[in-house]
């Protein structure tokens, strides 16, 4: 038992190691359209799991994701730049990550006493006052044209094009690809955190709060500060999402930080199935890949125009749009626990499967449930 | 003081069309405990069906026809996407999420059908006022303050004179009690959808008419206003969302109207006021000023 145990382990270990091996090899071989593609989604993926815990896990609608993306993203550039304080870019980021999360303990007198759908919409108040701030304060936010984000320095490496001039392998490091290990960096730090978060004490606490606050309370969860301090790990999430879009886009603007995108983010969460780390990233990708594949790849796909052509048509953009739509309700219809769920009963099957395979030793493996039995009949 | 009066009364009118809306979302919630985030979606499109349709129809041909078709399309929404979740109270949740699902495939395609145009819906009031002592009024406020006055009081005699409106009530008070009772708690709820969809279709005709410029692809988000106003009523009492919608429709129109002195809070407040009186409204009162605080079980 304790050989396959072992066995199990090492495999999970080489599992592991492979994929970051693979994770690190794009930027070697893929051009920067992919490239993007991937920053984009390991930015969003950081801003899923953090919404992931707050939501999925602890049971606390939120809408006003994009209001702590934008508190991550325009901290930086203000402390960062020229008007502003003009920081070190690297102590920047730091701060304005430190930055969101104080928005959202700012934010917690609401998010410790309103409940349910009425806390949704009083962070959705936060979206609306947000964009309304990032509009009129132009002296920091730039104002409706937004400002440019100046590149990330680390000991004076540059997360930009140039500076010092970098080839590896024989492949020219510029902005992208560079910024693609700081990426898969940030999201490595994600994952594990969140995940220790999600398994160890306060995850416990966290999904006991969503199930039942009354009992929770009864078992010693202190409620209201359990409530307050997923808000601000969620928000210290989004904001470090924020910092890494903004230096993705080289350029922050007010429209971005809609309420569209506080709704991208639940839809990656529904997507991908709440309360997971793994669904939440998937979820992301999904949500973030598709509408700029689309775009991409419009002329050869049936039913879509490519853009600016006749009127009429369905376009990549809207198109995208309709998928994404009824992706949401049909998953929700369909798979309510959404990816990881589709995902893990899949692996399920597999597992139940294997010891019917030549080779195992009939006596040691567990007995096998009805359903594992019935699907026999089926394998060809 | 004209200047007061004026925004006054633009306050009374805008809030009676948001009246129509909040009591929409209050109509479903009561009957399903979903928000509907589809509700935007809804309004635009009544308010299309009936700009499409008026040249053909005339106005109130159109008006009728839309708002039969959204309540239609509402009750169909609920009946084969939403039902089929069941009633508990963890698929509340899910429901509500469905509906942004809904709203972004409806408002993508209202959106890509209307494209950057000005609809107009061929209203009989076009941009005639009337004088009403010292303040001029557009006749088209006058209209929605009415109209939205008959409406809503028609509508909250359904809940308290008939037998819908008394299973609707007990559905809100206690589902499975409801059910026991012989209440048919699917068709409640399909009745339910159909009343809200039909309010919203006739919200669209306030939201498009003069002063506003015409029915564009961006109506529906007016219906996002709305959400302070039930949420502050309190989500469970249509009187709230009356009450709320008042106070969003005249903090709006005074904040819009007092801009200049209002200078600190930089330009286009108005827009959002109704979002920070809802905050702070909710930090005192957590469940809305007419919300009732029901007691937990474990």
């Amino acid at each position: 038992m304790s050989d396959r145990l072992l066995d199990g382990l090492t495999s999970r270990r080489a599992g592991i190691a492979l994929l970051a091996v693979t994770l690190c090899l794009p930027p070697f071989y893929l051009d920067a359209f992919w490239l993007r593609i991937g920053l984009f989604s390991m930015a969003a993926a950081i801003g899923a799991v953090g919404l992931a815990l707050l939501t999925g896990t602890a049971g606390q609608l939120s809408l006003g994701h994009a209001f702590f993306l934008a508190v991550g993203a325009y901290g930086y550039v203000w402390l960062a730049g020229e008007p502003g304080p003009g920081l070190p870019p690297g102590l920047a980021a730091l701060l304005a990550v430190l930055l969101a999360g104080a928005a959202g303990g700012l934010f917690s007198p609401v998010a410790g006493r309103v409940r349910g759908i009425y806390l949704g919409i009083a962070t959705l108040a936060l979206v609306f006052l947000g964009h309304h701030v990032l509009l009129t304060a132009d002296s920091v936010t730039g104002g409706f044209n937004g400002r440019s984000v100046p590149p990330l320095t680390l000991g004076g490496f540059t997360f930009g094009a140039g500076d010092p001039e970098l080839t590896v392998l024989g492949v020219p490091f510029g902005a992208e690809e560079r910024l693609w290990f700081l990426g898969l960096a940030l999201f490595a730090f994600t994952w594990f955190t969140a995940r220790g978060l999600l398994r160890g004490r306060p995850g416990r606490a966290l999904a006991a709060l969503r199930d039942s606050e009354t009992a929770a309370g009864v078992m010693g969860v202190d409620v209201a500060r359990h409530r307050s301090a997923a808000f601000v790990v969620s928000s210290l999430y989004a904001g470090l999402a924020g910092v890494l879009l903004a230096l993705a886009f080289r350029r922050v603007v007010p429209d971005y930080f809609s309420l569209a995108l506080s709704v991208d983010y639940l839809a990656m969460i529904v997507i991908g199935g709440l309360g997971s780390v793994a669904g939440a990233t998937a979820g992301a990708v999904f949500v973030t890949a598709l509408p700029l594949l689309m775009t991409r790849y419009a002329d050869q796909l049936p039913l879509v125009t490519a853009p600016g052509s006749a009127e009429g048509f369905v376009g990549p953009t809207e198109a995208a749009r309709y998928l994404y739509g009824a992706a949401i309700v049909l998953v929700l219809l369909y798979a309510p626990d959404g990816l990881h769920g589709i995902v893990r009963r899949a692996r399920d099957r597999v597992r139940l499967r294997r010891p019917r395979t030549p080779g195992t030793d009939p006596v040691t493996s567990p007995p096998q449930p009805a359903a594992a039995a019935r699907s026999k009949e089926h394998t060809p | 003081m004209t200047g007061f009066l004026d925004n006054l009364l633009g306050g009374l009118a805008l809030g009676a069309v948001y009246a129509l809306i909040a009591l929409g979302f209050v109509v479903i919630f009561k009957a399903s405990g979903v928000l509907n985030f589809a509700h935007g979606s809804l309004l635009l499109f009544g308010g299309y069906l009936t700009a499409v349709l008026h040249d053909d129809l005339g106005f109130a041909g159109a008006l009728a026809l839309a708002v039969l078709a959204t309540a239609v399309l509402a009750g169909v929404l609920d009946r084969f996407l939403l039902q089929r979740g069941g009633q508990s109270a963890h698929s509340a949740h899910v429901q509500t999420i469905i509906t942004i699902g809904i709203d972004i495939v409806l408002l993508t395609d209202l959106a890509r059908r209307i494209g950057g145009d000005l609809l107009s819906l061929g209203d009989p009031w076009g941009d005639s006022v009337t004088a009403l002592g010292p303040v001029t009024v557009a006749d088209s406020r006058l209209a929605a303050i009415l109209v939205s006055t008959v409406v809503i009081g028609a509508v909250f005699a359904l809940f308290r004179f008939t037998p819908w409106g008394l299973s609707l009530r007990a559905a809100a008070e206690d589902l499975e009690a409801a059910a026991l009772m012989g209440v048919r708690l699917s068709r409640v709820r399909a009745g339910a959808w159909c009343l809200a969809g039909a309010l919203a279709a006739l919200a669209a005709v306030f939201l498009a008419a003069f002063p506003a410029p015409g029915l564009e692809r961006t109506t529906g988000q007016i219906a996002l206003n709305a959400f302070p106003a039930a949420i502050l009523g309190g989500l469970a009492s249509p009187a709230g969302a009356l009450a709320g919608s008042l106070l969003i429709g005249l903090t709006e129109a005074l904040v819009v109207g007092h801009q200049s002195d209002l200078h600190m809070l930089g330009e286009g407040f108005g827009d959002v006021a109704p979002y920070a009186v809802m905050l702070l409204v909710l930090l005192i009162r957590p469940n809305g000023l007419f919300g009732a605080k029901g007691a937990v079980r474990v």
